[in-house]
């Protein structure tokens, strides 16, 4: 079976240092895969060379067949329909919530504004925001922006879903509501790579964990196998110190 | 001292604000589209534009003004045949565009990041980008400041005088010319420039509360 998402030998560096090294990842259509690993292993960098929020020295990616890092390729097109999803949320503050999600079909797709706004207001209430239509970010949790951001992510109608920490920008008591989301998106088929220190999480819904160090995937299994027994050295001392504090 | 020369002059000296005002006000409507264009250019991903956009700033802040309005009166407006009336809002326009252009610029770059890399990744081009995520929120932090930028442009206008464009400094020059009271003049002239600038701060001070952004 093709990959939705293909990461081929990609290489990349910050000046002297090694981001990525030799990465390679596959995720098949409709499946859910985790990026996990120590901070500074370079997962955030991986996530953003997929939509090209960050270039590559060498080697390539493919969404759905199309080359994002290519000389020619049609970056804006190719962006529109990969969903992200940042740490920080990064809504719009002038905009409210309808505004925030509608605003990229309107003008990026050419969506009518009746229709994009219709649309918004539907995937907002399937959030759980219905009484948040009008609200600007700044009158909204945590929880609350990080479930528009998603919503705004999804108004594109994307083939893939990116997640960079989602939740690690949130208070505890939010956490769930915004892992709940990406659960239920998850159950819809949607492809998805998902940055994550919530491990539970990953064991829970991922198909696969892909365990990163060191700016190298040093592992990939179903979570079931990782957590159970991760067959690297490396592996098992990062599980030792997530799992057992 | 003999106040009576104020009213009985009163309407040279009112055309003559309002000519103040007026060329103030066209060179700042000029002034700000052009002085956006350089912003942009400030931070355009293009270095040739960058660096002309910087030199264009860098040069008009490093000449006074008075040697730029008599530059544009006397030798570009004899090739373009400029009046004195628009060598001066030129003048002023070119002077003040300069300055906007630094507003913008810091406007745009006060601007989380994020919010670029939000709308990128939404397939926004660099251009719909800044055009409905990025400048709306830094025109609440620049409104402030080109408010202000008309302050400093009426007071910098009276130097307009000097290329024969009959404001209110240059009124008042021509009225202790005929009247000789000089004292009774200049006084009420120093105090119209700062009732004026004065209100005109009031209304700026009114702008930085209402637009304070909140994030």
């Amino acid at each position: 079976m093709e990959a939705m998402i293909s990461v081929q030998t990609v290489n990349k560096s910050f000046g002297s240092f090694e981001v990525l090294k030799d990465v390679d990842v596959q995720v098949p259509k409709g499946q859910v895969f985790a990026l996990i690993g120590p901070s500074g292993a370079g997962k955030s960098t991986l996530i953003r060379t997929i939509n090209a929020l960050e270039g590559i020295d060498s080697g390539a990616i493919l969404v759905d067949g199309v080359s994002v890092h290519a000389k020619k390729a049609k970056v804006n097109q190719i962006r529109a329909g990969i969903g992200f999803v940042f740490q920080s949320f990064n809504l719009y503050p002038h905009l409210n919530a309808v505004d925030n999600v509608a605003v990229a079909p309107m003008h990026v797709k050419g969506t009518k504004k009746a229709a994009a706004r219709e649309k918004a207001k539907e995937l907002l209430a399937s959030l759980g925001l219905d009484d948040k239509f009008a609200a600007h970010p700044n009158q909204l949790s945590g929880g609350q922006q990080q479930r528009v951001a998603i919503a705004r992510a999804l108004a594109m109608d994307p083939k893939v879903m990116l997640f960079d920490e989602p939740t690690s920008a949130l208070d505890p008591e939010m956490i769930k509501e915004v892992l709940d989301a990406i659960r239920k998106l998850a159950e819809t088929g949607m492809t998805m790579v998902v940055v994550t220190h919530e491990m539970g999480f990953a064991r829970e819904i991922c198909s696969q964990v892909v365990f990163m160090a060191d700016s190298k995937v040093v592992e990939q299994a179903p979570p079931k196998e990782f957590f159970s027994a991760p067959t690297t050295q490396r592996g098992q001392d990062f599980l030792e110190k997530v799992l057992h504090h | 001292m003999n106040w009576s020369v104020i009213p009985r002059y009163w309407p040279q000296m009112y055309s003559g604000l309002l000519m103040t005002l007026q060329i103030s006000l066209v060179a700042l409507l000029i002034s700000i589209p052009i002085g956006i264009l350089i912003g942009l250019g400030r931070i355009s991903r293009n270095s040739v534009i960058r660096f002309f956009a910087g030199f264009y700033v860098e040069f008009i802040r490093g000449v006074p003004l008075l040697v730029l309005l008599i530059w544009i009166f006397f030798v570009l407006g004899r090739f373009l045949r400029l009046g004195s009336y628009w060598a001066a809002i030129w003048g002023l326009a070119v002077f003040s565009s300069a300055f906007i252009a630094e507003v913008v610029r810091a406007g745009i770059q006060a601007v989380p990041k994020g919010q670029m890399e939000a709308a990128r990744s939404s397939g926004m081009s660099y251009i719909q980008a800044m055009r409905l995520v990025i400048l709306p929120q830094a025109f609440r932090k620049i409104l402030p400041p080109m408010a202000a930028q008309f302050i400093i442009l009426i007071k910098d206008s009276s130097l307009v005088s000097t290329i024969s464009v009959v404001d209110l400094t240059l009124v008042g020059k021509n009225l202790v010319a005929t009247t000789f009271r000089s004292l009774e003049v200049w006084t009420f002239v120093a105090l119209v420039y700062f009732v004026i600038t004065f209100a005109l701060s009031q209304g700026v001070r009114y702008l930085e509360r209402k637009y304070q952004v909140v994030e």
